[in-house]
């Protein structure tokens, strides 16, 4: 499993009327202020606290093979779908577009219609197909008032995910006009029967669990393990090139580390017949890894370096202690513990020191740091016969509730940008899918469709 | 070695045990297999014991055989171990909600999978954790783990040697009876057994 080869080459763009000289760098700089915004010409929409509203008409196809023409079509779709996610542009419907005329050129598109449509901005784009046989996309963000193009960027690479250049393109115009990282090239590792056989060994009628990886849109499925047993909790590492999860292919639950890019496995845990290992979860700089294991005849939670060296136990209680998050800079771990009698949640420094009880409700389990600049935690909670998902705020220790009993909802897992949460439901036909939601509640879409889904780990 | 690969060598070495047998003694004799029989150790299939022939047989045609009449459980010896298990030969114990406590049933469950245990004292099992599908999958997974040792530790309490015992935790994962009901529940709260090894 490969990315697509994807460059970003760089267009200059002449301005005539700012006389401006802007040039697509490539790649981002090397750390921009995180919330410095460009120049306020260069920004779409002028009305204070107002959405820019904005158009992504189909991209001009300028060679007219088949898989061009697709791809015209595709990525003008997933850029609209993209740039709608984020929720930081009120997107105008492209079926509202037919009485705008179509562009000439990359460059030359009525802009006067299209203010008079009520768009903002336009992005205009064009795929041609080279000589060599590869791709190319150049894109345009036009605001309409200025008469001015404010973004240009130009992508060549192979017809093979036509999508990568829209979610590329996405999360550059969420950058530079809003300060904002997206998520359009993040991924989803979830849990799926729908390639289910039967497991090997000695008990019939038991169905594989196998780890897969989407897209953050759903789109792209692909398999990760191929293991005939189950395979539960997958978790990425902070860079995105490895996969661990809980592995049943040795007869009992160990943590395998994936590294999907190289087709490398690890074992770091050291799991036995005897000492099990599970719930994998990476701290930020990916140096350290957080799991439950029972070698002390207990599920107690342990922290190893990643090669598996230097395991210390972090908790020491007869209870069940489970379920570990790292807090964004690492220096904290929440768990869940029964030690009061039903699974609560709690949160420890790594020296375990400092132990600290989160939630006081019935049932809570699988509690999930956010990202900075957010400080909560999301989590699993009973609220009747079902589940549903929970963020409390730590400052405050504010309870907010994100889905309201509608199936049951469990595993949240937070996007790279802290301002959307994947989690399974069974909500709708009663299989269990995955699904995005923001944090605050609103923007609910459905991820999977095939089988059941569970245990979504975002990218990032 | 893993289970599938025991499985292939246990079945192997069954057949190997069976084909000696008969070859040695009458093919319509229904004498039972000894009891005592051990499982033939590691390439030792060539070595089938050597019984003495029995005495002759009488001449006139035998009566058509009765059904034979259920085989003690000593004779699981040389039989697959999935044809052992499919009989599931030791008690499953069940759990109260969110617990991994023992009460009284499953403490009776356990001391009768004692006697099986000392009764075959080849075999080696897996004590499974399972877990009823109300709480969450990832909690489940520890809960799971505590049921199975709380098992086995009661287990080798009555004498069961340990290294005969392994334990694994499926959570949720594996329901034995599909469905949200209260039976559901009930009948998925449990430790599972499987002979792995005889």
């Amino acid at each position: 499993m490969t990315r697509p080869a994807l460059r970003c080459l760089p267009l200059v763009a002449a301005f005539a009327a700012a006389g401006s000289l802007l040039i697509a760098q490539q790649s981002p700089p090397p750390d921009p202020p995180s919330r410095q915004r460009p120049g306020v010409d260069l920004i779409i929409g002028d009305r204070i606290g107002a959405q820019p509203r904005l158009a992504v008409p189909d991209c001009l196809a300028l060679t007219n093979d088949r898989e061009t023409l697709d791809a015209a079509a595709t990525i003008a779709q997933v850029l609209f779908d993209d740039l709608e996610f984020e929720r930081e542009f009120r997107m105008l419907a492209r079926d509202t577009y037919r009485t705008i005329p179509r562009a000439r050129s990359l460059t030359d598109l009525p802009l006067d219609a299209w203010q008079e449509l009520g768009a903002d901005g336009v992005v205009s784009c064009s795929v041609s197909r080279q000589d060599d046989g590869q791709l190319v996309v150049r894109a345009r963000l036009f605001n309409v008032r200025a008469l001015d193009s404010t973004l240009g960027r130009e992508y060549t690479g192979s017809y093979r995910n036509v999508r990568r250049y829209a979610h590329a393109l996405s999360d550059e115009i969420h950058r530079q006009q809003r300060g904002l990282e997206g998520v359009a090239r993040s991924h989803l590792a979830f849990v799926s029967d729908r390639d289910s056989e039967s497991v090997l060994g000695l008990v019939p009628n038991r169905q594989t669990k196998e780890i897969y990886v989407a897209d953050y849109d759903g789109a792209n499925v692909r398999r990760v393990t191929v293991s005939r047993s189950l395979n539960v909790t997958p978790t990425w590492t902070p860079d995105a090139r490895a996969i661990a999860y809980t592995s049943y292919r040795s007869g009992q639950q160990d943590v395998v580390v994936s590294h999907i890019y190289e087709g490398r496995l690890e074992t770091p845990a050291g799991g036995t017949e005897r000492v099990h290992n599970w719930l994998p979860a990476f701290s930020p700089d990916g140096r350290q890894i957080a799991f439950n294991s029972n070698r002390d005849g207990n599920p107690e939670l342990y922290v190893a370096n990643v090669d598996g060296t230097n395991v210390r136990r972090l908790t020491n209680h007869p209870a069940i202690d489970t379920s570990p998050t790292w807090s964004p800079l690492g220096h904290q771990i929440a768990f869940t513990s029964d030690r009061t009698g039903s699974p609560q949640i709690y949160v420890v420094g790594v020296d375990g020191a400092g132990l600290r009880r989160i939630t006081f409700e019935s049932y809570c389990d699988r509690p999930t740091w956010s990202p900075s600049p957010y400080n909560e935690i999301a989590y699993t909670s009973r609220t009747g016969p079902g589940h549903d998902i929970k963020v409390v705020d730590l400052a405050t220790n504010e309870v907010r509730q994100l889905t309201f009993g509608q199936g049951t909802n469990e595993s949240p897992s937070y996007s790279a940008n802290g301002r959307h949460l994947a989690f399974s439901s069974t909500r709708g036909s009663g299989n269990k899918q995955i699904y995005v939601i923001g944090r605050d509640g609103r923007g609910l879409r459905q991820i999977t469709y095939m089988g059941n889904n569970e245990m979504p780990s975002w990218s990032r | 070695m893993n289970a599938y690969q025991r499985l292939l060598r246990e079945r192997l070495l069954a057949g190997v045990a069976v084909v000696g047998i008969l070859g040695s003694s009458c093919a319509r004799n229904p004498t039972p297999v000894e009891p005592e029989l051990p499982a033939p150790p590691p390439g030792a299939g060539q070595a089938a014991p050597v019984t003495p022939a029995p005495p002759p047989v009488r001449q006139s045609p035998p009566p058509p055989l009765p059904p034979p009449p259920p085989l003690p459980e000593e004779d699981f010896v040389s039989r697959p171990l999935e044809e052992i298990n499919r009989e599931a030969p030791l008690d499953p114990v069940f759990f109260g909600y969110d617990s991994s406590d023992l009460n009284a049933v499953a403490i009776a469950a356990i001391e009768a999978n004692a006697d099986v245990l000392s009764r075959n004292p080849t075999w080696v099992v897996a004590i499974e954790g399972h877990c009823d599908s109300r709480g969450t999958p990832e909690y489940n997974l520890a809960l799971g783990e505590r049921r199975a040792y709380a098992v086995r530790d009661h287990l080798v309490r009555l004498g069961v040697a340990p290294d005969r015992l392994q334990t694994v935790s499926y959570g949720e994962e594996f329901p034995f009876v599909p469905g949200e009901t209260e039976a559901a529940w009930e009948a998925n709260r449990r430790a599972h057994f499987v002979v792995t090894g005889q």
